[in-house]
């Protein structure tokens, strides 16, 4: 970028460290920048902290140390203004459809977000409308979200959050529980979006498809970040970080430096 | 695996009944049973009335009656409690085929029967020409607290998903071996309950996330 001034970058975690309150320390020192339009991968076992993470990126939870900046703006869970801001800056989708469809319609639900930040009459309904279009849901503004199908209701989840505009869009396991036509279909839409993806997964032939480039989190910390298929070809990376290729795939081999 | 229909109680159709708005249904019913509630039962006229004009209303939604009969099932345990009043209940008694039933218990046991079948009924054929969103629609029409309305709203929600959840572990318990209709079988019947009430409560705990990450801060927007 040659902008004179340097642009804040989109997500700037810097030197987090998070404990549970019983104790537990979930990351230590935790650094990742992403910049305006990229799609990331992070990836990680199970337990490796990637949920954590991701709820300190809107102030769910508070850093224990270090920092989080979201275009510029501090994360800090006790400036209430600067949160709401926040939480429509960056967009999460969470993992089970069902915790974040909750009103009645799939219209209701997908106006909750951009309702809560002070829109209303046309410019709600546009709001709405355009984030279903961008997931092809638009024809089923008017049902109850629990008639859908599993992949339809993960759609409609990433419309919620689209319909809040935001800039960073937070995709915490995206693929899981999808059947590939829907996996295949999701797919399609994230890279139809013009908006920087953090995507939480451990699905590595998703984020090899989606993600230029990804980051590992393990116990806490990043220890490698890196071009998503170089990443995947350093197989003794991966064994020391509980990640495995699904049986009988490999990345390809032409996209590996040469 | 697909989601539940949750199409219990309401009858699909297209009459008057059904189309007319959910505010106009809801404010009859409740004026319909405080009429009901405020009859003295002697006036067994009044009633033959009520059940007459109830008995239209259904004939006009067009919802049969062996549906709503099933579902009046609901009313046993009431019915129960009213053949029980009679025996139980003290003051001046009426001999009856050898048994000796209280006069005081009989009167109440016919309003309690009464009375409560009509609300059942009426209840029932509300609900079975009304979906459940329009009822909350209907509701914040009325003016009743968004409040209430939301937590009527959640559990219109989470009752499907709680209760497919619900099911698969009774199917995971007879999977095992476990027959949950024996009463040996009741101790592994109530640590499934618990952990079903564990698992909607953290459940609602992250559905309170989510909420907080699309910038909820505790008033609801119409």
């Amino acid at each position: 970028m040659s902008h004179p001034q340097a642009e804040a970058p989109v997500l700037a975690v810097a030197g987090l460290a998070y404990a549970y309150p019983d104790g537990h320390q979930a990351l230590f020192g935790v650094d990742l920048v992403l910049d305006r339009g990229e799609r990331v991968a992070l990836l990680g076992p199970n337990g490796a902290g990637k949920t954590t993470l991701v709820l300190h990126l809107n102030g769910i939870l508070q850093p224990g140390a270090g920092s989080v900046h979201i275009g510029g703006l501090a994360v800090n869970p006790r400036d209430k203004g600067a949160l709401t801001e926040i939480r429509r800056r960056v967009g999460i989708v969470f993992q089970d459809p069902d915790d974040q469809l909750f009103m009645p319609s799939v219209r209701q639900d997908v106006a909750f977000g951009p309702a809560n930040l002070g829109l209303k009459g046309a410019a709600l309904d546009r709001r709405v409308e355009s984030a279903l279009e961008q997931v092809g849901m638009a024809e089923f503004i008017d049902r109850p979200p629990h008639h859908l199908s599993f992949g339809q209701r993960r759609r409609v989840a990433v419309a919620t959050v689209l319909a809040m505009e935001p800039e960073v869009l937070v995709l915490d396991e995206p693929s899981s529980n999808l059947d590939p036509a829907s996996r295949r279909e999701l797919a399609d839409i994230l890279r139809s979006l013009e908006v920087t993806v953090l995507m939480v997964t451990h699905d590595l032939p998703y984020a090899l498809e989606l993600c230029e480039r990804s980051v590992i989190l393990h116990d806490g910390v990043v220890v490698a970040d890196g071009g998503t298929a170089q990443l995947l070809a350093d197989a003794p990376l991966l064994a020391a970080h509980r990640l495995e290729l699904p049986y009988g795939f490999a990345p390809p081999i032409d996209s590996l430096p040469r | 695996m697909g989601a539940g229909h949750g199409h219990r109680l309401h009858y699909h159709a297209h009459s008057a009944i059904h189309r007319a708005p959910a505010q106009l249904k809801i404010a009859a019913l409740v004026v319909f049973m405080l009429v009901v509630v405020a009859t003295p039962i002697t006036w067994w006229w009044a009633f033959l009335g009520y059940a007459g004009l109830l008995a239209l209303v259904v004939i006009w939604s067009r919802v049969p009656l062996g549906y709503l009969a099933k579902r009046m099932v609901i009313e046993v345990p009431f019915v129960i409690f009213a053949v029980l009043m009679p025996v139980v209940a003290q003051g001046p008694r009426v001999d009856w085929f050898g048994m000796s039933l209280s006069q005081a218990g009989l009167h109440s046991a016919a309003s309690l029967l009464t009375k409560g079948t009509l609300g059942v009924l009426a209840s029932l054929t509300l609900a079975a020409t009304t979906e459940a969103v329009d009822l909350l629609s209907g509701l914040s029409r009325l003016r009743v607290p968004a409040l209430l309305v939301a937590i009527m709203s959640f559990m219109v929600r989470y009752l499907d998903v709680v209760s497919a959840e619900a099911a698969r572990m009774l199917v995971a318990m007879r999977s095992r071996g476990v027959d949950p209709r024996s009463v040996r079988q009741w101790p592994v019947v109530a640590r499934a309950l618990a952990v079903l009430f564990i698992r909607a409560y953290e459940r609602g705990e992250r559905v309170h996330l989510a909420m907080l990450s699309r910038g909820y801060d505790g008033r609801l927007v119409r």
